[in-house]
């Protein structure tokens, strides 16, 4: 009785349906109850795309459909930002959720696709959140310029890096982007001009006269100001997303896959390594301080605290757990990584635990990630023999 | 500078140039045999403090107050017992990882470190607080001349020398240290050679995390008081430490660790020269930057293994 589905438009469509309902019952449970009722949905979820086989299906749909999915998942956005209007919270995690996804695409230029180890990734991104403190308290640069200044900055302090980067391999050069992020949270910490422990507060965002920090009012209805956010960080994590796979599509992205699997062939076939690892890692630092410089802006407060050690791991965790490579594995690992613990609120103190041994279950069970970056596909919608 | 300042800081930094030697020989030996790097190795040796704080509260209860037969017990219900997580992480966690990639491993152990962390800090009574550490070695100042040292840090730098020494005998004059060497070099040809992988491995990763336990308990008298966060930072030192020193050379490691905690120590000492602007609190800015620089210039540590590449 079980045929196996045929990949279509329609299942894509589906399959997306039931993913956003998903979220939409994980952002608006609140009690212990409703969050129960979310986990056992999607457990049933799981165990029902298990049991019928479709999601081999779904992927296959989503590697033929990548535009329809694109849509699907931008209109699932709009209507979670609708749907949670005036609740502050929801939104605030949704942004939250895009932004770290942004963060993400740098990450997997780095690793996922040229092979470089960083673990800097919560310092790349503090570097944008300060740049935009810095320079909406102390000068009129226009705030749109403030997110690509945060990013410049970000790549032009990680281009200090390049030299150990390109000279040290493995886990040597782990441990170059380890100290990198421990020392720009300690220099934060005892930094007194940048506001040390306590750090900056940031004044509110305005584009082109447009308050990104007020509630909006029309009539009766009173919409978060978060809503605005939300919109801004879906802009910014689509342009990042588009650029993430022209790169990964174009010749570029074709070296890079060859530096990572094999640096020797790669240099046999005139691949200029060195070249591929500086785009690779400043394209990927420009986003995450882009994102970074967002996020500041978001909060409208900066501290040390925000960039430690452990936020970097939360980087790369969601990139691993997506699945290294496939763009589109970080979204539903930011997802699950940045609201899990949120939504844990009831099991309060066991909720760091519990996210401890989730991360080692999957890699153990699931070392490849939610979504395993697939074959490339360079002409998709066709037919793959 | 004078010389009772100048001793201080001596002292100083030799001490925390053994703590950091003692974690970053473990890196090194599981590196040798499993090529990967255990990151909650820093937890470890706060587990092992943990331990022995319980052990000694349990002494202390049943009456027992000799402290040198309290530190004796305490040293041994420690390393045996962290011997023991040791194994059971290599057997559980590391060995069924061997094949996947080695960013996996990292990011596996780095999340045991984690959990670890919050286990001391959940279930330990009042953990998320520093808990005293039991002051049991006597604290007079001893007199060399213009250079003075207190008691204890002296035994804690010979103890920490002996354990040095010990494990040096352990690897160049065992049967075991033989056989970690052998797996270390080549694991495949280590088994033709009737060598048990699996076993080496669990024992390598018992005696380095026994040796972690040694150095949560010179931490903690040296301190007197220990935190369930202290293994992170610690880890990534001893981390920082073994790369220093090239990770596939045991004396590399000791170097690595003794030159992180000289690094240290000059920054203290020195910033402050520098301009009034530039506070000895960033010692540890100091510090990493060096090493960067340091990697930037010998990209496989000071000791480097001799490789080629193999195509």
């Amino acid at each position: 009785m079980l045929h196996t589905l045929k990949p279509s438009r329609s299942l894509l469509w589906a399959a997306m349906v039931v993913a956003f309902a998903i979220a939409w019952g994980v952002l608006h449970a609140e009690s212990e109850f409703e969050v129960g009722i979310t986990l056992v949905a999607i457990v049933v979820v799981v165990l029902a795309a298990r049991w019928l086989r479709v999601a081999p299906a779904v992927g296959a749909s989503m590697n033929d459909h990548p535009r329809s999915l694109g849509w699907a998942c931008i209109l699932g956005v709009l209507l979670l930002t609708a749907a949670f209007y005036d609740d502050h919270f929801a939104l605030l995690l949704l942004c939250t959720v895009l932004l770290y996804s942004v963060a993400g695409f740098g990450l997997n230029i780095q690793f996922g696709y040229c092979g470089i180890l960083n673990f800097a990734g919560a310092a790349f991104f503090g570097i944008g959140s300060y740049t935009a403190a810095v320079l909406t308290t102390h000068t009129g640069t226009p705030h749109l310029l403030v997110l690509v200044v945060g990013g410049l900055v970000s790549a032009l302090l990680g281009s200090m890096l390049i030299l150990p980067v390109l000279r040290t391999r493995g886990h040597y050069a782990a441990l170059v982007t380890i100290a990198f992020g421990i020392l720009f949270k300690t220099f934060l910490e005892v930094n007194d001009t940048l506001g040390g422990p306590q750090g900056m507060r940031i004044p509110n965002m305005n584009i082109l006269g447009w308050q990104l920090n007020e509630d909006i009012v029309i009539g009766d209805l009173d919409i978060s100001f978060y809503a605005n956010y939300a919109v801004l960080s879906l802009v910014l994590c689509v342009i990042a997303f588009i650029l993430v796979r022209r790169l990964e599509r174009s010749w570029i992205g074709v070296s890079m896959d060859m530096v990572r699997t094999d640096e020797i062939a790669a240099s046999v076939f005139g691949v200029p390594i060195a070249r591929m690892k500086i785009i690779a890692f400043t394209a990927g630092n420009f986003l995450v301080g882009v994102a970074g410089a967002v996020y500041g802006l978001l909060t409208s407060y900066v501290a040390p605290n925000n960039f430690t050690f452990s936020d970097s791991l939360i980087l790369v965790s969601m990139v691993i757990l997506g699945g290294i490579g496939n763009p589109w594995g970080i979204l539903p690992a930011a997802a699950i990584i940045l609201i899990l613990p949120e939504k844990l609120q009831f099991i309060q103190e066991y909720r760091f635990l519990l996210y401890g041994i989730l991360i080692i279950a999957i890699l153990l069970f699931r070392p490849d990630g939610l979504l395993p970056r697939s074959i490339r596909n360079f002409f998709p919608g066709q037919s793959r023999t | 500078m004078s010389m009772e300042v100048f001793s201080q800081y001596l002292v100083n930094g030799l001490m925390l140039g053994m703590i950091y030697a003692m974690v970053a020989v473990g890196f090194t030996l599981f590196f040798g045999v499993m090529d990967v790097i255990q990151f909650a190795h820093g937890d470890v040796l706060m587990l092992g403090a943990f331990t022995a704080l319980v052990t000694f509260l349990g002494l202390d209860a049943i009456g027992i107050t000799n402290p040198w037969l309290q530190i004796l017990i305490m040293l041994v219900v420690s390393m045996l017992l962290i011997a023991v997580v040791g194994a059971l992480v290599a057997k559980y966690l590391i060995l069924p990882l061997k094949d996947a990639p080695p960013l996996n491993t990292l990011l596996l152990t780095l999340m045991l470190g984690l959990v670890l962390r919050e286990l001391v800090r959940l279930f330990y009574p009042d953990g998320s607080n520093s808990k005293p550490f039991p002051r049991l070695l006597p604290d007079h100042e001893l007199h060399l001349g213009a250079f003075s040292i207190r008691a204890d840090s002296a035994i804690l730098l010979v103890a920490g020398l002996v354990t040095i020494v010990a494990l040096h005998y352990v690897i160049t004059r065992t049967k075991l240290g033989l056989a970690i060497r052998a797996v270390a070099q080549d694991g495949e040809t280590a088994r033709v050679m009737g060598i048990n992988f699996h076993w080496i491995v669990l024992l390598t990763f018992g005696l380095g995390s026994a040796m972690a336990a040694i150095g949560g308990i010179m931490n903690g008298l040296y301190y007197s008081e220990i935190n369930f966060g202290v293994g992170l930072l610690l880890g990534i030192i001893g981390f920082s430490a073994a790369i220093l020193g090239g990770l596939t050379n045991v004396y590399g490691a000791i170097l690595g660790g003794f030159l992180f905690a000289a690094l240290q120590t000059v920054g203290s000492v020195m910033l402050p020269l520098i301009g009034s602007g530039v506070p000895s609190s960033y010692k540890d800015v100091f510090a990493f930057a060096v090493v960067i620089m340091l990697l930037a210039w010998k990209p496989s540590g000071l000791i480097a293994e001799r490789s080629s590449e193999r195509v």
